[in-house]
């Protein structure tokens, strides 16, 4: 019966090689795949292009990727509904970069990014209600309803940063932190190909590569930096090799265990005391830039298509798993059942919640407040400044 | 009326020699003295040993013991790990003292002027100031962010600006202007000790400037608290209110005017955000006039905010004339010597707005 079963994988599997099985009962335990050669810049040797995941892990990071899509696309839905205002940026298609990433991170590792982030505060720990009914304002929201999509924050996860760049500056400074403080932590710092060329993410690759700070730069390259293409908008589009003097990888970002092994590789890079280190992560986005952006304006409809059957992050390593036997199609099935209800109770409780009351708009715009009020709209208004949150770092 | 007698002459002239600068309401046991150098260093210095997480970085503040010696000797005794020289690129180095802050170090991020906050201010805005309030009183960021603001002398335009009324805008920040030496070291080290970002303006010209100092200023606990001005000079007249180096100017003009029988009230702000409101308020109800000097630009200055807060105030029933703002010229800082003293108040310029306020000639 196995001989059979595997003809039947060989015939069906037609990107990867033969995955080489090890199975106890009828299931197998752990399988190994190869990816797409890494590229290296400066670097002698890289991450193993022979990757393996056990059945555990398989669920588990199918499970993650899966939730992420689901929760995109009920926020997606909710922005259509004008539940969501503002700025929503999804991040579909690229859900083997985060969960790839943070299933080889360890507890005291951080990371830091920009505002495509949903799936990131998911993974840090955020409930997936928090994070919908963040995005629609409640108070049930990871921050109350007072960030929104750009200004989320969990344990070891520095946001959700609104400013393009920004943000990578701070998670050098994470990781400077960690450094001084002795916890062996790494950050990794988030941008896109879009950021990567702005000046202040060349000042930090300068002061990380000198003073051997463990962060590992992530530029996670989706192709497009708005409506403006990775090859309209910088001279160089080997992002991996942009940081010169500090050590690159180039990963295909739609192979989550790629991605796994890479981070594992650049993680030991920078806690072995090497420095920082640069990945880029090739990737896509499905949707537009942000839910304003049709995303049909500056790429075709079919090049959208072509990715989404022929690359999908999450079919592509369910077909996988599957056909190495890891796990059932019913096993999945059930699981996206799950994924299913958990959102769709999310999105309900989202819709329905109250928003936090007019009494916090002036709570918590310090910790430590020297005046008891906060002016307010005119002078005979001024509103108490009241203190609810937990300020991390007060003592 | 009080004219001047000879012997008061000499008293007034020794006592220009001997501390050169005019009263303080702090209690002087002995006539010990400090530069606000000194001030600085030592308040850095103590800050430093009493909590590991403190540390400095900045432009030269290390091996160079600071452009301006702020941080002398801090290099040699904590070294590499806690007194760091950073490359020159403001954006990125504020960057990673607000990420570190963070992620719980306590930073003191030198800018060599405020001139070069510019390049780094989205950092010092929407990065370290809003963060509190976004993450919804989660991440507070204890970071301190301090240097030389405002006029110099003779470095023209791009080295002169200041930078109050930009920090002092914005909800999150802290923003404090010491101008006494006590000022220094209690302001530093509340601002270190501040889980908020706060913005601690200095000045260059106030650095070599040495101020009596009380025994309790000398202690290693001895703090300001941010948000309290302090009258340095009593008065009933009228009311002066002043930060940085405009308070010298102030307690220069106070000093003239009090020889021809007008006795002003010298506010010394401290901090600009918050502003002690409720002390200039009580000081307007007593004296009925204002003027406010500063050396920063007038429009939305400080002078501006004052003038607000007095209109929208019970004080403003108690004014016997319109509030009148002393600044800097409304032009970009010349080189040229006789310009730049004509483009800053003078004491003179606080003397004639005064007589003018009050209708005296």
């Amino acid at each position: 019966m196995f001989s059979t079963c595997f003809r039947f994988i060989c015939k069906r599997v037609k990107q990867h090689s033969l995955p080489s099985v090890s199975c106890s009962n009828s299931y197998a335990t752990e399988a190994t795949f190869e990816t797409k050669p890494f590229r290296l810049h400066r670097l002698e040797c890289g991450p193993s292009n022979t990757v393996s995941v056990t059945r555990e892990d398989a669920l588990d990071l199918y499970n993650k990727m899966h939730m992420i899509r689901r929760l995109e696309t009920a926020a997606g839905n909710l922005y259509k509904e004008k539940l969501i205002r503002g700025f929503c940026h999804l991040y579909s298609g690229q859900e083997a970069c985060a969960v790839g990433m943070k299933a080889a991170m360890r507890p005291q590792d951080s990371i830091i990014s920009a505002y495509r982030v949903h799936g990131w505060t998911y993974l840090m720990g955020v409930e997936p209600v928090g994070v919908i009914a963040e995005l629609t304002g409640r108070q049930s929201g990871c921050v109350r309803g007072k960030g929104g999509s750009m200004h989320m924050y969990a344990k070891n996860f520095y946001g959700g940063n609104g400013i393009v760049g920004a943000q990578v500056p701070l998670g050098v400074g994470v990781a400077f932190a960690a450094k001084y403080s002795g916890t062996d932590g790494v950050c990794l710092a988030l941008y896109g190909d879009g950021a990567a060329n702005q000046g202040q993410i060349f000042e930090v690759y300068n002061i990380a590569k000198l003073w051997d700070i463990p962060c590992i730069f992530v530029c996670e390259n989706n192709g497009y930096g708005m409506g403006t293409s990775a090859e309209r908008g910088s001279a160089s589009t080997a992002f991996y090799t942009r940081g010169d003097y500090i050590p690159g990888i180039w990963v295909d970002g739609m192979d989550i265990l790629a991605v796994r092994e890479a981070t594992q590789f650049a993680i030991n890079h920078c806690i072995s005391g090497k420095g920082p280190l640069v990945m880029e992560t090739m990737t896509y986005r499905y949707s537009g830039h942000s839910m304003s952006d049709p995303g049909t304006s500056y790429r075709t409809r079919e090049e959208v298509q072509d990715v989404r059957q022929t690359r999908d992050p999450i079919t592509s390593f369910k077909e996988k798993i599957l056909t190495a036997g890891l796990v059932t199609a019913d096993e999945l099935k059930k699981l996206e059942n799950d994924i299913r209800v958990t959102i769709d109770e999310a999105v309900k409780k989202a819709k329905t919640d109250n928003e936090i009351g007019l009494d916090e708009l002036p709570c918590d715009v310090y910790s430590a407040p020297l005046e008891p009020t906060v002016r307010g709209i005119t002078p005979w208004n001024n509103l108490e400044h009241k203190r609810l949150g937990p300020a991390v770092n007060l003592h | 009326m009080v004219t001047l007698s000879t012997g008061s002459v000499i008293l007034v002239n020794v006592a220009k020699f001997l501390t050169r600068r005019a009263f303080s309401t702090s209690r002087i046991v002995e006539a010990q003295q400090m530069t606000v150098r000194d001030a600085l260093n030592t308040g850095l210095d103590e800050e430093m040993e009493r909590d590991e997480r403190v540390f400095l970085l900045g432009e030269e503040v290390a091996m160079y013991d600071g452009a301006y010696k702020i941080s002398r000797g801090l290099w040699k005794k904590y070294g590499d790990k806690r007194v760091i020289d950073t490359p020159i690129t403001e954006m990125g180095f504020a960057g990673i003292a607000v990420g570190a802050a963070m992620a719980g170090l306590r930073p003191v991020c030198e800018f060599m002027t405020f001139n070069f906050s510019m390049q780094a201010i989205d950092q010092v805005i929407n990065s370290a100031a809003k963060t509190f309030y976004m993450s919804a009183g989660k991440v507070n960021v204890p970071i301190v962010f301090r240097g030389p603001n405002g006029a110099a002398a003779g470095v023209a335009a791009q080295h002169s600006q200041c930078f109050g009324a930009w920090y002092s805008h914005c909800p999150g920040l802290k923003v404090v202007s010491p101008y006494t030496a006590e000022d220094h070291k209690g302001l530093i080290k509340a601002a270190i000790r501040d889980p908020d970002p706060v913005v601690v303006l200095e000045n260059e010209i106030l650095y070599g400037v040495a101020f009596p100092v009380s025994d309790e200023a000398m202690s290693k606990d001895f703090l300001v608290p941010i948000g309290k001005a302090k009258i340095e000079r009593p008065g009933s007249h009228i009311t002066l209110v002043a930060h940085s180096r405009a308070v010298e100017l102030s307690l220069d003009a106070a000093k003239e005017l009090a020889g021809e029988g007008i006795e002003c009230e010298v506010i010394n702000l401290r901090s600009i955000r918050p502003l002690d409101e409720e002390t200039i308020v009580k000081s307007v109800i007593k004296t009925n006039h204002l003027i406010t000097v500063e050396q920063g630009w007038p429009q939305c200055g400080i002078g501006s905010e004052v003038c607000a807060r007095i209109m929208e105030s019970e004080a403003f029933y108690h004014l016997d004339a319109p509030v009148i703002r002393v600044t800097g010229v409304d032009a970009p800082m010349p080189y040229t010597k006789s310009l730049e003293l004509a483009a800053l108040p003078q004491p003179h310029d606080i003397v004639r707005a005064v007589k003018r306020v009050l209708n005296v000639k």
